[in-house]
């Protein structure tokens, strides 16, 4: 593969990627922050039996 | 016996007479190197934890006739069971892991995407690289300078580009070092006085439950791994660290990790580095342009941070302060001072401290995650 093809493909899938990947991670924060609301947290458990 | 005076004699000023011949000069503007790498490390405390043991490393291996490289030799051991192996990199990962904290990116998720354009740098060199002249292997490690994370730049080059290894840490981390002065003018220059004026409150509870800070480290290894599964070494490991301090069973381990483990492994990785910037080796035309490439990559990091900070900024009606896009690169925690600095020095009311970690730490899951992402496509091509 000459170098032209290589950096561009590079660039490309690799700039594509990286976004996609770390998009897809904000989806699946998102969805853990609503499986797992802040009053269900074993601290929370934790303080409810303390009290 | 006079010969055999002359034959001891001869043998202990080998070394000095060797600084004298031409072939003896490449050492001796190495010792100067070593002597500026110590000197910024203990006056300037430039990452004196890092540039101590490179530049003494450094001052070691050019010591003429020095054979602390050669087979059985002090630095060649420690180059040999933790670069090569690639474990000293990933150990730190374990520790930098046990370190962060990830909260301020779960409390406002969307500002990872910053993590992606602080690595746009990265891709840039890359066809930088390859335009004058590098291999196609040595322009991948030499643009993952951009990442500005130290280990990922080390565990990438020692596996593709070994003889590139002291020019691409050294100047991996003495960016990494130099962001607050490189930083500013670009930030700067790409915002308006309004956007850097934009205020981004903090809400004063915490929105995000425990259970997600626990479970984040094992869904980012698990999606990132699928994805980019050359990566996992490195994501696997700073989460790993991550999980064992937020699941708060494991201090012992967890204080190993960012204390004992981290500091043992900086000391010799440091050593290795500094025992491969041998003058002969090291004193070549590629290593200034690698130099060169890194403060390229570090700019355009910065540049494509910002100008993305600018475009949420517009999405979300001025909600985002353009300057956290700046914060979206590995150099934790410092970028993200950068940020709040600038932003305080237009509106000494606005505390941008708290998104600015969040970008910065996204930054650190950005530039392993592009790391990943290029390993892989380099497995793609059949060549890895």
């Amino acid at each position: 593969m000459d170098n032209w093809t290589f950096g561009i493909t590079m660039t490309v899938v690799g700039t594509g990627a990286t976004f996609l990947i770390l998009g897809i991670l904000v989806f699946v924060i998102g969805l853990l922050k609503r499986g797992f609301p802040l009053s269900a947290g074993p601290n929370q458990n934790e303080k409810a039996k303390g009290a | 016996m006079l010969d055999g005076f002359v034959m001891a004699l001869s043998g202990l000023t080998q070394g000095v007479r060797f600084v004298f011949t031409f072939q003896g000069l490449p050492n001796v503007v190495m010792l100067g190197v070593a002597a500026v790498l110590l000197y910024l490390a203990v006056k300037k405390g430039v990452e004196p934890l890092l540039l101590l043991p490179i530049g003494f490393g450094c001052l070691l291996v050019n010591i003429p006739l020095s054979d602390l490289m050669d087979e059985g030799g002090l630095l060649r051991f420690f180059y040999d069971i933790g670069i090569s192996t690639e474990i000293f990199p990933l150990l730190i990962f374990v520790g930098i892991g046990a370190m962060t904290d990830f909260t301020p990116l779960l409390e406002n998720p969307k500002i990872l995407l910053f993590g992606a354009a602080g690595q746009f740098g990265i891709f840039m060199t890359l066809l930088l690289a390859l335009a004058l002249g590098f291999s196609q292997v040595e322009a991948v490690c030499i643009g993952i300078i951009g990442a500005c994370d130290g280990p990922t730049a080390i565990y990438v080059t020692s596996q593709y580009a070994p003889h590139l290894l002291g020019a691409v840490s050294v100047a991996a981390y003495s960016y990494m070092s130099l962001v607050p002065i490189i930083q500013p003018p670009i930030m700067r220059a790409l915002t308006t006085q309004k956007e850097r004026l934009v205020r981004m409150p903090m809400s004063a509870a915490s929105t995000v439950s425990p259970y997600t800070k626990l479970l984040f480290p094992i869904v980012v290894t698990a999606v990132t791994g699928l994805i980019a599964p050359k990566g996992l070494p490195l994501m696997g490991t700073i989460m790993l660290g991550n999980f064992m301090k937020e699941s708060g069973v494991v201090q012992r381990l967890t204080g190993a990790s960012e204390n004992e483990i981290a500091n043992i492994v900086t000391l010799f990785l440091g050593l290795a580095i500094g025992g491969t910037m041998e003058g002969h080796k090291f004193l070549r035309p590629e290593t200034l342009a690698i130099f060169g490439l890194g403060f390229v990559a570090i700019c355009v990091d910065t540049g494509a941070g910002v100008l993305l900070g600018k475009l949420m900024c517009f999405l979300s009606g001025g909600k985002i302060n353009p300057l956290i896009g700046a914060a979206g690169i590995s150099a934790y925690p410092m970028a993200a001072r950068v940020a709040q600095v600038q932003g305080q020095l237009y509106d000494r009311r606005n505390y941008l401290l708290m998104h600015a970690m969040g970008a910065n730490t996204g930054g650190q899951i950005g530039s392993v995650m592009a790391a990943a992402v290029m390993l892989s496509v380099l497995k793609g091509f059949g060549m890895a």
